[in-house]
């Protein structure tokens, strides 16, 4: 893992320089070029890119990831232990509400696969993958903040300031949760151990129910790796709609802001979850489906 | 579906974001007295560091100047000074600091800590964005690009606690202005000494302002809470004032609408397509503000080295239509750079709208009817976070009006801001969408963008005559003069030589209700100190405004754990 | 073809080939008329400049101007032909979404299965690579990939080819940037898939036959991962023309005045306040792009009950 991460360390960094304009460009240069030098000077990006990168690997050896070059009195270290607990928080609601929303939508429609409550709780998890949290987010606030004052507009104080964004941000991934188990479940219609517990005269529900779903949740584990990484690093959008005070704003904006620390920094915590959690995918994958091996 | 994993993953689920939601919250304070909309994220509160309208409109809150803006009109009236003389015909300032100043902290605030102040921003170390304020003090340039090294030679000199003296290379009619520039404000040295960098994480925050850093949480929040010990605390008009860093339009109004907000003072955080329907309202307020939307040309390129290719195109454009169809704050259409109601403005020649003379000019320029013109491309940013597009609108416009009016054919490019700016700095661009915002009230604050040298000109424009007129002007200690000289190089900027086309003159805008919040005033810089907002409603019910069930709540939430 | 596992009741004529696919999927009613539907709306987006009764770039005197018999969807801020500029943002959007789509399929399913199906310390790497991918900020990565690469094509395009070519220089690097990253997680989801079929029965008895690797890639695991390919690709359209219109709102995507279906709903998101609502400006682009996907969606399980029973004999 630790190579893994000094690779994708040392990719963001390098792509990070690559793309035209510095953290300190601005609308109004500084009168004089001597100042622009000086700022350089100060955060060491005159340097030799190789020089930079190994200063700041130094840096982060030591558990520092540097100054934000956008917020000049704030470190990277700082920002990500302020705002990744709240991004974690409203994720983690976002995820289970996701997985309590989409399995058992995915689970009834794969149930009655081809009638009309297949199609319906298809409709509704498609209509939950179209229609985009952007849309989602304003309409839920217009009809339950503005129109029926039942939650707050925005900001993050009480536990009902989360549940407004929670649906925004879980309804995209329950449409695509839905999906993936009534395919998952419904690859597995005619396997040889689903016909062996049918043949054994087991009921459709209870053989859905003990084993199918089983092995057909897996192509919904698989996704939930990335999906889980990018919920706890919180969304741009919903952020930014309901002005929570996350990381997933900082994600976007280090990056229109070229606040090289601060991507780079925001890229390592990002690796670090996706990678856990993606070995945890695999755990799972042994737990459910014990014949899934490795080799 | 009676499935029993589905139960136990609900109860986990129930339990484990029972936990979190606990553990998320708890941290809130109770409501401020005034709760206000600021616009995007301050990046610093750091005088020397900032630069964003955001982080200007609130750091005057926490550190004061010499002066400071008079709400109404934006003049310069005393602040740390209470008076001052000016001798040698400008040249020389000396000011009068008030007796038994100071700091938020109880130590003596002196004119050594101005002096303090001042070379720090200068001091290359520092590398302030805005040293050059004090270039026109003596020796500052020279200090703050290195060219001498010894302090004591700055124009900067405490003669005793209570007395400063600054000498200016030449007379600056704006130079009590300046002092009233946050940027110019005056930071405490200890702190800073211990601190460096990080300073502005102590507490408590030594501060020389109405208000003291309570609270500043990253895209969460900045508190202000009033400061005893100013000087001029008895007028302060509020206890505990919070800024909300607020990146969607929507959402902004949205608080304001819930009561969670008393004012938006953000031009950009009003939605420009509800503008029409908003003006009506009470609670909007809109005033002339020192801004300008134009159009710059690369001269460099051609056929835009040619000055009738520009006049031809300024004339083309139909400004009224712009204004009323896609701005719609009743801003005023723009014919010279400088907005109308600057200080010592005179108003300049101006290309108005004349599509027959636009031909003419193109014709002679030897493209009759845009024929053999090159296509050229309209270079304009994102504007990411404001997300009214207004930028790709007008572009939108300005392309159907040439290729109407003058049969060119022009394509947009839209690009990232930072690619934009590379773009524009490195004149890799036909034409730029630009703005500018003054930072003082005057119209040098604009004019000098076009001097030869300056960084900002990025058209690469180059003139004798506009950098003649414009070093004439600066040394001219007549003000008539000075104005009239002024007059004639803006212009040669926008109408002999048409290096921009000014679009319209900013309006800027705040909400917030007049029958409870009181001391706010739109003045042309936009900026309005902290220190004199009032809300009625605070005041009544001791410190805790209620007005909405949200607001209640939070307060209740957070009265039994003081941070 | 005979496997153990498969022996069960195949529902279907034991028709091989493209004619017996389309014969599977001619009989369900859903899934043909979206598939119907799609093929005339492609059509005519693909006519819609000819026969357009308002080109979607003239500007007009009506703002804002609710659907009606002239403006059947509307105007905006420009007075611009709504309808018009849906019909070229679905044609846009559609390609956003196909090229999205084809190389998740190709890319991701070939490395996805080859991982999986090798196991081991390929699939290690091969795992890895995605995720170093997977954690790189793709936004710097698509401005990045714009402005270098975007003035030299241009200029070679307008030198070698034409200037009409050259404009769409940004377009095709964004259908190149849009592509790189969206087969990612389908290559997850397929190794995932991989590891679980690879030790059914009927795999471990055709290796036991003395199958090659190949062989049973292509004929034994392939066609059990089409449900699931097929599914994540009806997922990974909308998300593709999404993220566009996301690219787009931070100036990297279409230019204007060109738009995408995406980014025209995400101009008309701003029209959802409490003071006043255009509501087509938000409601007709949503519903096309809904309508589009939802067919596209029908058809994708239309085509994967058709393929699947290929198989089963």
């Amino acid at each position: 893992m630790i190579p893994l991460l000094l690779g994708i360390s040392f990719l963001a960094f390098m792509l990070v320089r690559l793309a035209p304009g510095g953290p300190f460009d601005r609308e109004r240069r500084p009168a004089s070029p001597e100042i622009e030098r000086r700022i350089l000077e100060k955060y060491h990006l005159d340097e030799p890119l190789l020089k930079q990168y190994a200063r700041y690997l130094g840096g982060v050896l030591k558990g520092d990831l540097g100054p934000s070059l956008k917020y000049r009195n704030h470190s990277v270290s700082d920002i990500v232990i302020q705002g990744l607990p709240v991004s974690m928080m409203l994720g983690t609601c976002a995820f289970l509400f996701a997985l309590g929303l989409g399995l058992p939508a995915g689970f009834y429609a794969a149930a009655r696969q081809g009638g009309f409550g297949d199609y319906a709780s298809s409709l509704v998890a498609l209509c939950g993958v179209c229609v985009p949290a952007f849309v989602v987010g304003p309409f839920l606030v217009m009809e339950f903040a503005i129109r029926r004052k039942l939650f707050p507009v925005a900001l993050l104080e009480s536990p009902m300031h989360l549940i407004l964004p929670t649906v925004t941000l879980g309804l995209y991934f329950a449409g695509r949760v839905a999906r993936l188990l009534r395919e998952g479940m419904l690859g597995l219609r005619d396997a040889e151990f689903v016909v062996a517990a049918r043949a054994k005269g087991m009921t459709d529900v209870a053989v859905l129910r003990r084993h199918v779903f089983r092995i057909g949740v897996l192509p919904v584990v698989s996704y939930s790796g990335p999906m889980l990484a990018d919920l706890l690093t919180g969304s741009f959008v919903v952020e930014n709609l309901f002005q929570i005070p996350g990381i997933g704003v900082f994600m976007v904006n280090s990056s229109l802001s070229r606040d090289y620390t601060m991507i780079v920094g925001l890229v390592l915590v990002y690796a670090v979850l996706l990678l856990m959690l993606n070995l945890f995918v695999d755990l799972a994958y042994r737990w459910l489906d014990p014949r899934v091996s490795y080799d | 579906m009676g499935n029993c994993r589905f139960k136990v993953q609900g109860l986990l689920a129930l339990g484990l974001a029972t936990i979190l939601i606990l553990s998320g919250c708890g941290r809130r304070e109770p409501r401020a007295d005034v709760v206000i909309i600021n616009g995007t994220d301050p990046e610093s509160l750091d005088p020397a560091i900032i630069t964003a309208l955001e982080d200007y409109r609130i750091v005057p809150g926490l550190f004061e100047g010499l002066t400071r803006i008079d709400p109404v009109n934006a003049q310069a009236i005393p602040g740390l000074a209470e008076r001052w003389d000016v001798d040698e015909g400008g040249r020389a300032y000396l000011f009068y600091f008030r007796p038994g100043l100071r700091w938020s902290t109880g130590d003596p605030l002196t004119a050594h800590d101005v002096v303090f102040s001042w070379l720090r921003l200068l001091d290359p170390r520092t590398a302030a964005d805005y040293a050059a304020q004090l270039y026109c003090v003596k020796n500052g340039e020279a200090y703050s690009t290195n060219g001498i090294t010894d302090a004591s030679r700055v124009g900067i000199r405490a003669i005793d606690d209570l007395r400063l003296r600054v000498e200016l290379n030449h007379p600056v009619p704006y130079f009590l202005d300046l002092c009233a520039s946050p940027t110019l404000s005056v930071v405490p040295r200890k702190t800073i000494e211990a601190l460096g960098d990080q300073w502005l994480q102590a507490r408590p925050l030594p501060s020389s302002g109405s208000h003291t850093l309570e609270i500043w949480r990253l895209n969460d929040k900045i508190r202000f809470r009033k400061n005893p010990l100013y000087w001029d605390a008895a007028n302060t008009a509020n206890n505990t004032v919070e800024f909300l860093p607020v990146g969607s339009p929507a959402t902004a109004l949205n608080l304001y609408e819930r009561g969670a907000a008393d004012i938006i003072w953000d031009k950009d955080l009003v939605p420009a397509e509800l503008l029409k329907d908003l003006k009506q309202r009470p609670d909007f307020h809109d005033f002339p503000y020192i801004g300008t939307y134009f159009v710059r040309f690369n001269t460099t390129r051609p056929p835009f080295h040619d000055a009738r290719v520009r006049r031809a195109l300024a004339l083309a454009v139909d400004k009224r239509r712009i204004v009323e169809r896609i701005i719609k704050g009743g801003e005023s259409p723009a014919g010279h750079l400088v907005p109308t109601g600057v200080a010592n403005h005179l108003a300049p020649e101006s290309l108005g709208q004349d599509e027959a003379a636009a031909r003419r000019l193109l014709s002679d320029a030897g493209f009759p009817q845009g024929e053999g013109f090159p296509v050229f491309e309209y270079l304009f940013d994102s504007a990411a976070g404001g997300g009214s597009k207004v930028h790709a609108k007008i572009g939108v416009e300005l392309q159907e009006m040439w290729r109407r009016e003058l049969g060119v054919r022009m394509e947009l490019r839209q690009m990232e801001k930072k690619v934009y700016l590379a773009a524009q700095t490195g004149l890799d661009y036909d034409l730029s969408r630009s703005s500018w915002v003054g930072d003082y009230n005057d119209p040098n604050t604009f004019l000098d963008l076009f001097l030869s040298n300056n960084g900002n000109n990025r058209t690469g424009w180059k003139d004798e005559r506009y950098d003649g007129l414009m070093r004439q002007a600066n040394v001219e200690q007549n003000p008539r003069r000075r104005s009239e000289l002024l007059r004639q190089a803006e212009s040669i900027l926008v109408a002999e030589e048409a290096v921009v086309i000014p679009l319209y003159f900013y309006r800027g805008f705040q909400f917030y209700d007049a029958n409870r919040i009181s001391g706010i005033h739109g003045n042309i810089l936009g900026m309005n100190p902290v220190r004199t907002i009032r809300n009625s409603e605070a005041t009544r019910t001791n410190g805790g405004v209620v007005h909405d069930r949200d607001a209640r709540a939070s307060a209740a939430a957070g009265a039994g754990k003081p941070q | 073809m005979t496997d153990a596992g498969t022996e069960t009741s195949a529902t279907c004529e034991n028709e091989a080939g493209v004619q017996g696919v389309w014969r599977r999927f001619a009989v369900q009613r859903i899934p043909l008329a979206s598939a119907i539907f799609m093929t005339f709306f492609v059509v005519l987006v693909g006519l819609w400049p000819w026969i357009q009764p308002h080109s979607p770039q003239v500007l007009g005197d009506l703002q804002f101007e609710p659907p009606g018999p002239r403006y059947w969807a509307g105007t905006g801020v420009h007075g611009r032909d709504l309808f018009s500029r849906m019909m070229h943002g679905a044609g846009l959007s559609l390609m956003v979404g196909a090229s999205g789509a084809l190389v998740s399929l190709v890319i991701g399913v070939s490395w996805g299965s080859v991982a999986g199906y090798a196991g081991g310390r390929v699939d290690a790497v091969m795992m890895r690579v995605v995720d170093v991918l997977y954690s790189l900020p793709s936004i710097i990565f698509v401005v990045v990939l714009i402005t270098t690469l975007e003035s030299l094509l241009k200029q070679w395009f307008s030198k070698s080819f034409s200037p009409e070519l050259a404009s769409s220089t940004r377009f095709m690097l964004l259908l190149f940037g849009l592509g790189s990253v969206s087969w990612l997680t389908m290559a997850r989801i397929v190794r995932g898939q991989v590891l679980s079929l690879k030790n059914r029965a009927f795999v471990s008895a055709s290796r036991a036959l003395g199958a090659s690797h190949a062989h049973i890639l292509w004929r034994h695991i392939l066609p059990n991962l089409w449900g699931v390919v097929i599914v994540y690709l009806t997922l990974t359209v909308p998300s593709v023309v999404l993220y566009e219109s996301f690219l787009s709102f931070l100036g990297l995507g279409v230019q204007p005045p060109q738009a995408s279906l995406g980014s025209l709903i995400a101009e008309g998101a701003s029209q959802i306040n409490s003071i006043r609502v255009y509501w087509w400006l938000i409601v007709l682009p949503s519903a096309l792009l809904a309508t589009l996907l939802l067919a596209l969606s029908f058809v994708g399980d239309g085509l994967r009950d058709s393929l699947e029973t290929r198989d089963r004999s």
